[in-house]
């Protein structure tokens, strides 16, 4: 496979928990320097397919190929490709926003001079620099968010994945999420997102696939999308497709979820 | 660079973060050296009189001390080693361990990180505790070769220890279990030759005194530093301890590697 031209290659990939079926044979590819959008209510299995793309866990069945590499047999291969922007925080809260970052280029084996020029360059573009020497811990909900994100590109990932990566902020915070995820994508990174809110597919993707009962129940561009279900919104579509629509529980419900 | 070089280069980088949140807990490293501090204390000055005269042979207060220091000192390495399985329980329940997961890092990297950072921590807390019962009086009697004796045991104990303190804590559900399954390490010295001799023990309990593995290695660094030959203890306090080593160290290498439940 040529990872110039395809990014995330999924075949079949099936996932239980027990009795509980949550992928049921999914198929979906992502042409490098796109951003595809996996969009589905709570429980749809977003998260698990991010876990299974980022070597996390093992899918039961299909086979996944990412950045080129087989998730089941070269994992090493993958996580020398991406970067991981989870849906709940992965900071070291007992350490400052720039040892965070600085703990990425060390473990990236970044020379001393290039990993503190980095974690100086990550810290202004995520507008960190005021706090980059207290513990994460007193950090805002957005503040670790932007942390998380800057600790995933410390690397320079040329594959993304963000889980949700705009649950819990405020609208402005979502917008400067958005800018850098264009950012990223000029500089010919691919991303692979998953959301609840139809606007940020329709906003940033590519590609959009509805994640539903296990399956991917349509896949195309948002207009594509659109098109095809004869409605103005993705919300329309998914009501189309799916008899139900995607809004989840209101923003309290995920406030406590976070 | 080499796939050892890298290791290596991994573990000292999770080291450093180990050092740093060790720093940034000072309560949980003044805990782990107060303990055997106060056991050592309580010992001495509470039960030492009553203790020394039961030892074979008789004696006071500073036989007593002479007997129990090797034993507090063992107390040391296993409340440092408790520490690391809630360390290990805390990191594992915090997202950032997924995020290693994600990445290139040499596998065993994390986990040698906490056990080189437990290790450090070891050194400190024993110092000073030795320190301390040399203030009260407690004077070894060893050689060169026995203090190499102590020091090389107790590194192994610590090692075994330590190992055993990450893998209970990658199997704990929650910090709070991390930290109660370890509590064992902290009762089974009290049924050893720790603090009093076995043969003062009904038959059955002295039995399982003599053959479980806190024994031999108090045996061991008692003989080592009081200046005797430890002769075959030593076999078995060395036998022990890298069996617990090699088990542990592959009991949570399987533990880590293994699919997180949620
Ligand atoms: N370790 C697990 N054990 C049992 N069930 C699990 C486990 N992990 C996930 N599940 C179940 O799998 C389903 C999919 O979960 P997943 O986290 O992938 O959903 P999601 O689409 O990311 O949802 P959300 O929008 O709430 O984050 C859910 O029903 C969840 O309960
Ligand atoms: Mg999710």
């Amino acid at each position: 496979m040529n990872t110039q031209t395809t990014a995330i290659e999924v075949l079949g990939i099936t996932k239980s928990y027990g009795d509980h079926v949550v992928l049921r044979g999914l198929d979906l590819t992502v042409p490098a320097g796109t951003v595809y959008a996996l969009l589905g209510p709570n429980g749809a299995g977003k998260t698990t397919m991010i876990r299974i793309l980022s070597t996390l866990i093992g899918a039961d069945g299909g086979a996944a190929r990412v950045a080129g590499f087989d998730v089941r047999t070269q994992p090493d291969g993958v996580r020398r490709s991406i970067g991981v922007t989870g849906q709940f925080s992965a900071i070291d809260e007992l350490l400052t926003g720039r040892e965070n970052l600085r703990l990425m280029a060390d473990l990236a084996h970044l020379p001393a001079r290039e990993a503190a020029a980095r974690v100086d360059e990550l810290l202004a573009r995520f507008d960190l620099v005021d706090a980059a020497d207290r513990r994460a811990a007193t950090y805002s909900g957005g503040m670790k968010r932007r942390l998380d994100l800057a600790m995933t590109l410390v690397s320079r990932p040329r594959l993304i994945f963000l889980d949700e990566p705009t649950a819990g902020l405020d609208p402005r915070s979502r917008r400067d999420l958005w800018q850098i995820v264009r950012e990223l994508l000029d500089e010919g990174v691919t991303i692979f997102l998953t959301t609840q809110y139809l606007e940020e597919a329709d906003q940033l993707a590519h590609t959009v696939g509805l994640l539903d009962g296990g399956r991917l129940v349509a896949e195309g561009t948002p207009a594509e999308l659109k098109a095809q279900a004869g409605g103005e919104t993705l919300d329309d579509v998914f009501l189309a497709l799916t008899g139900h629509g995607v809004t989840p529980e209101s923003d309290d419900e995920l406030e406590e979820i976070r | 660079m080499s796939t050892m070089t890298y290791a290596a280069r991994d573990s000292y980088t999770m080291l450093r973060r180990s050092l740093k949140h060790m720093r940034r807990y000072p309560s949980l490293t003044l805990m782990l050296i107060g303990q055997p501090v106060i056991f050592l204390l309580l010992f001495v000055y509470v039960f030492g009189g009553t203790m020394g005269a039961g030892l074979p042979g008789g004696g006071g207060r500073a036989d007593y001390l002479a007997y129990v220091a090797p034993a507090i000192l063992v107390m040391t390495i296993a409340s440092v080693a408790l520490s690391t399985a809630i360390y290990v329980a805390k990191d594992a329940t915090e997202g950032i361990v997924d995020r290693f997961r994600t990445m290139p890092i040499a596998r065993p990297a994390l986990l040698t990180g906490h056990v080189l950072g437990a290790l450090a921590q070891t050194v400190l807390a024993v110092t000073v505790v030795l320190a301390i019962a040399v203030l009260l009086g407690y004077r070894p009697d060893a050689g060169v070769a026995g203090w190499a004796g102590a020091i090389g045991i107790l590194a192994l104990l610590s090692l075994a220890l330590t190992w055993l303190c990450v893998a209970l804590g990658l199997a704990a559900q929650s910090v709070e279990t991390a930290s109660n399954t370890p509590l064992f390490l902290m009762i089974l010295p009290f049924v050893s030759s720790a603090f009093v001799p076995t043969d003062s023990m009904p038959t059955g309990l002295a039995w399982v005194a003599e053959n479980q593995p806190f024994t031999p290695v108090i045996d061991t660094l008692r003989a080592c530093l009081a200046g005797r030959d430890p002769g075959s203890d030593a076999w078995w306090a060395i036998g022990w301890c890298v069996l617990v080593t090699v088990l542990c160290f592959w009991w949570a290498g399987r533990l880590f590697g293994r699919v997180r439940a949620v």
